[in-house]
């Protein structure tokens, strides 16, 4: 017997996260107000730099894929009860991966290396979220922390090989060689260039396909699966879930690699497509805002997709603003990006409880309408 | 009537509580309609109903958890307003609820004053708390030591604590919440000398149960209500249980299930010495030896929290066995030795486990989810490497409609079906499997007697059918009437095995208390 009604989708998926984000932008408002600056101005060069040119769009969409493969990471392991806070290290690692297909294996042709390079980058972020999800597994320990740790310990592994290892003799700069030409993935104004239709050049490439084909596929893998019905069994109830059969250990284990192997697809869209050589952080704190596209996205595909797309906006829109108006500094876009990913992800809940109690009363009133 | 409601108002008698057009919706669910009763000072008050009949809401109203929507509460004949249970408390109204809550690393005494301390420093307080007790304890005789931690009390002397603590806050009311779920009956027994002693001593007491023997064993005055609304006060004495379960249910119910006799048939459950550790390493099942044949029920009766649980889990394939055997047909399936609660599935094993909501079901999923759980590799449900979920639905509705649940709805969320409901559903999946073996845990806790009828019937049908069946209740009734062998269970221990037709509810209960299955039997005699 609840006290309230339940919510439908539409408001939980819909409602809920526009009011959280028009709350976080009413705040930005009023910094930039703070500041001495207009807030709608603010806006248009805003939406303008994320949308207002066909190069504009090629950046944000370029942004997006990396918010699709982090928010997807930390949805797969969010639906088995897991707080994935590595995707950053396991991104890390799995450029690395990458990397070393690239530079050794440049013998291989372009599709063959398409699959190469993507089960390089697959094996290796698995292979670092597997430690955390075995400490979880089957020693207890928090995976929270763990995988916090093992971003340090990947920043660490990372600048050590690169300094020591992986830089080119002569070179005095901490990256790797560059990987060859025909191995690198085609940009989009490339491809569309090939098909006749000019586009503005931008590093927008071919990773953002695999993101929408890899979101339709984590979306069957959770859905329609045995292993994503396993997986959400676990997150929801692991003791149903031992009854049921279904070790909860194995599936922690399970989605955890899962989702270091999406958060190493990252690697695929900043190694293989647009820097062609690995950087030191180039994974840029796109793991940790992945949490909050994830949230925000209510761990399904298709809002992860959209949630993604708000942040590249922000990203691309947020660098043409502080292009445009000095005062408002690269760090007030950090501000305002920070605000946003606080309301809809940190405070995701805020209106949860007034929203079902107008919705409670409105049902009711209908109810009563009925009744009558 | 008008006359006749002034009369009551000025009548000799003040009702101790008076509640009038208490009225309290939440969203759909009209959960009290109207309600009026009466409750006079120095009498012991029942109130029966099934689950979900809106005692609970009742009862919270009446200690501020909820604001009624409508409707006054009068104490002692003044007009109250009651918004949370301080309120209640400054009234002289006291609750022990049905799951206690009590600090178990405090003393009794530290419970006792928790939030009442008086003052920022324990010593004064605790001092004057301490001779308050003792005169409490000499008046109403609980027999309970203050400074006993509460977790090493038994459940009995840690209710006791809850009306000790009740009391201490000057409770002239006392409102008890199914009080007897987790007593053996002479626990419960002796809970009714402790609120005899109460009213002698001029206290109210109001007792809520499902149960129709305590209403007419502990009671002066019972309430019936059914579906949120009061539908009869009656004096004890002048009633009886069928009118009472009539009134219930709203027809007629068969309290004894009738069933022909079993013929039991080659042994297919045997248990040898079994002993299950839980994760602190303490031993809850202690060397049980016992076994099941096809076409017989076997019960295991005991007070909650003795061992079936865990015996039950462990036969389940969900604990692991510390020492001795389990055979399935003659074949090993000994716990945690190579054989999951998967493989115990694909051996003919169906499990429907104590705990509906804790493990049963997902109760997030949607219906045709809960539905597959632990079937989930059936090829029936499978289309290449995603499930069909399309034949997923069939099943379930064909599940829902042979299961009669309520609605018929596989895409509904598992959450929003009835108790009753849930456990049909859960009852369809394990048994249309069916099964070699049905290990079955608390079939109808939480379920209307209604669907308890049709549960018990689709268990019988299962044991004519030639199946195994274990059951484990800790209501006595169930195991009575369903069972054809009782095994009885204390600490852990089977310390005795009572053939149904010779089982009754005194020597059970010894035997669940600990006594020796002869004494128990012998002691039977002498009385």
């Amino acid at each position: 017997m609840s006290k309230t009604v339940e919510l439908p989708r539409w408001i939980d998926v819909g409602v809920l996260p526009f009011l959280n984000l028009l709350l976080a932008l009413i705040v930005s408002g009023l910094l930039v107000v703070a500041i001495g600056e207009n807030p709608v101005e603010v806006v248009e060069i805003l939406l303008y730099g994320a949308f207002g040119y066909e190069e504009a769009w090629g950046y944000t969409l370029y942004y997006t894929t990396n918010f699709i493969f982090t928010g997807l990471a930390f949805a797969v392991a969010f639906h088995c009860g897991l707080f994935n806070i590595g995707a950053e290290g396991q991104a890390y690692v799995g450029g690395l991966g990458v990397t070393l297909a690239a530079l050794y294996l440049d013998f291989l042709p372009f599709p063959i290396m398409l699959v190469v390079s993507m089960l390089a980058a697959m094996i290796f972020g698995a292979a670092w979220s597997y430690i955390p999800a075995y400490l979880q597994a089957r020693r207890g320990s928090h995976v929270v922390i763990t995988t916090i740790m093992f971003n340090f310990i990947a920043s660490s592994l990372m600048v050590y090989l690169l300094v020591n290892v992986l830089r080119p003799e002569g070179s005095m700069t901490p990256e790797s060689e560059q990987i060859a030409e025909h191995l690198r993935l085609p940009f989009i104004h490339d491809i569309a260039g090939a098909l006749g239709i000019e586009m503005a050049s931008s590093p927008l490439n071919l990773s953002f396909v695999y993101a929408i084909v890899i979101s339709v596929m984590v979306w069957l893998f959770i859905w329609h699966t045995r292993w994503g019905y396993a997986i959400r069994t676990v997150g929801a109830n692991a003791v149903a879930a031992t009854y049921a059969g279904l070790e909860p250990g194995r599936f922690i284990i399970i989605a955890m690699m899962i989702s270091g192997a999406l958060s190493s697809f990252m690697a695929l869209n900043e190694v293989m497509g647009v820097q062609h050589r690995l950087l030191i952080d180039f994974t840029a704190g796109y793991g940790f805002v992945g949490i909050a596209v994830a949230l925000m996205g209510r761990n399904h595909p298709f809002g992860i997709f959209l949630a993604a797309l708000l942040f590249g906006m922000l990203y691309q829109g947020g660098a043409e603003l502080s292009f445009e108006i000095p005062t408002i500094s690269n760090d007030m876009v950090v501000v305002i990006q920070g605000l946003v990913i606080l309301f809809t992800g940190a405070m995701e809940h805020m209106f949860r409880p007034r929203v079902t109690k107008i919705y409670t009363a409105w049902r009711l009133r209908q109810d009563a309408g009925e009744a009558a | 009537m008008h006359q006749m409601h002034g009369a009551g108002e000025t009548g000799a008698v003040q009702p101790a509580i008076e509640l009038r057009g208490i009225d309290k919706r939440f969203g759909a669910v009209h959960a009290n309609k109207e309600i009026d009763l009466k409750v006079d000072k120095g009498t012991i008050h029942g109130i029966v109903g099934e689950n979900g009949a809106g005692k609970s809401t009742l009862m919270s109203i009446l200690y501020g958890f909820y604001q009624a929507d409508a409707g006054t509460i009068h104490v002692d004949g003044k007009l109250c307003e009651i918004n949370g249970s301080e309120d209640a408390i400054a009234v002289g109204i006291g609750m022990v609820h049905q799951h206690f809550m009590l600090v178990e690393t405090f003393s009794v005494l530290e419970n006792v004053i928790l939030g009442v301390e008086g003052g920022a420093v324990l010593r004064d307080g605790v001092e004057k708390a301490r001779e308050e007790l003792k005169r409490l304890e000499r008046e109403y005789s609980l027999n309970i030591d203050p400074d006993a931690k509460v977790g090493d009390l038994s459940v009995g002397l840690q209710q006791r604590v809850e009306i000790l603590k009740a009391l201490y806050r000057g409770a002239e009311i006392l409102i008890l919440d199914e009080p007897t779920g987790v007593l053996t009956p002479q626990e419960a027994d002796h809970l009714f000398r402790i609120l005899d002693t109460l009213k002698e001593q001029g206290k109210t007491v109001v007792l809520i149960t499902h149960k129709l023997r305590e209403i007419m064993a502990a009671t002066d005055n019972v309430s019936v209500m059914r579906q949120g609304e009061m539908v009869a006060h009656r004096k004890t004495a002048e009633t009886s249980p069928e009118e009472l379960s009539e009134l219930m249910v709203g027809r007629k119910v068969l309290l004894r299930l009738e069933k022909g006799e079993a013929n039991p048939a080659d042994t297919v459950l045997n248990v040898d010495n079994l002993c299950v550790d839980n994760a602190q390493g303490v031993r809850k099942v202690k060397n049980a030896t016992f076994n099941v044949r096809a076409g017989e029920i076997v019960g295991i009766a005991g007070v909650s929290g003795n061992g079936q649980s865990e015996l039950l889990e462990a036969l389940g394939g969900i604990r692991s066995a510390s020492e001795g055997m389990v055979e399935l047909n003659g074949q090993d399936i000994t716990p945690g030795k190579g054989v999951d609660a998967a493989e115990l599935r694909r051996r003919g094993v169906a499990h429907v486990p104590e705990d509906r909501h804790r493990m049963a079901m997902v109760t997030a999923f949607s219906a045709k989810e809960a539905a597959i759980l632990g079937y989930e590799d059936d090829p029936a449900y499978q289309k290449g490497v995603l499930l069909d979920w399309h034949a997923i639905s069939e099943a379930t509705a064909n599940m829902m409609s042979e299961f009669d649940v309520r609605p018929n709805n596989p895409d509904l969320k598992a959450a929003n079906f009835s108790g009753g409901n849930q456990q049909k559903l859960v009852l369809a999946r394990e048994i249309m499997r069916d099964p070699e073996l049905l290990l079955v845990g608390q079939p109808t806790r939480g379920v209307d007697i209604g669907a308890i009828e049709f549960i018990h019937k689709r268990i019988v049908a299962m044991r004519d059918a030639g199946k195994a069946v274990l059951l484990v209740s800790v209501e006595l009734d169930e195991i009575m009437s369903l069972a054809d062998r009782i095994l009885v269970m204390c600490d852990g221990a089977i310390i005795g095995e009572v053939a149904a037709s010779e089982a009754n509810e005194r020597v059970l209960g010894l035997m669940m208390a600990g006594v020796d299955p002869n004494e128990a039997k012998a002691a039977e005699g002498q009385a």
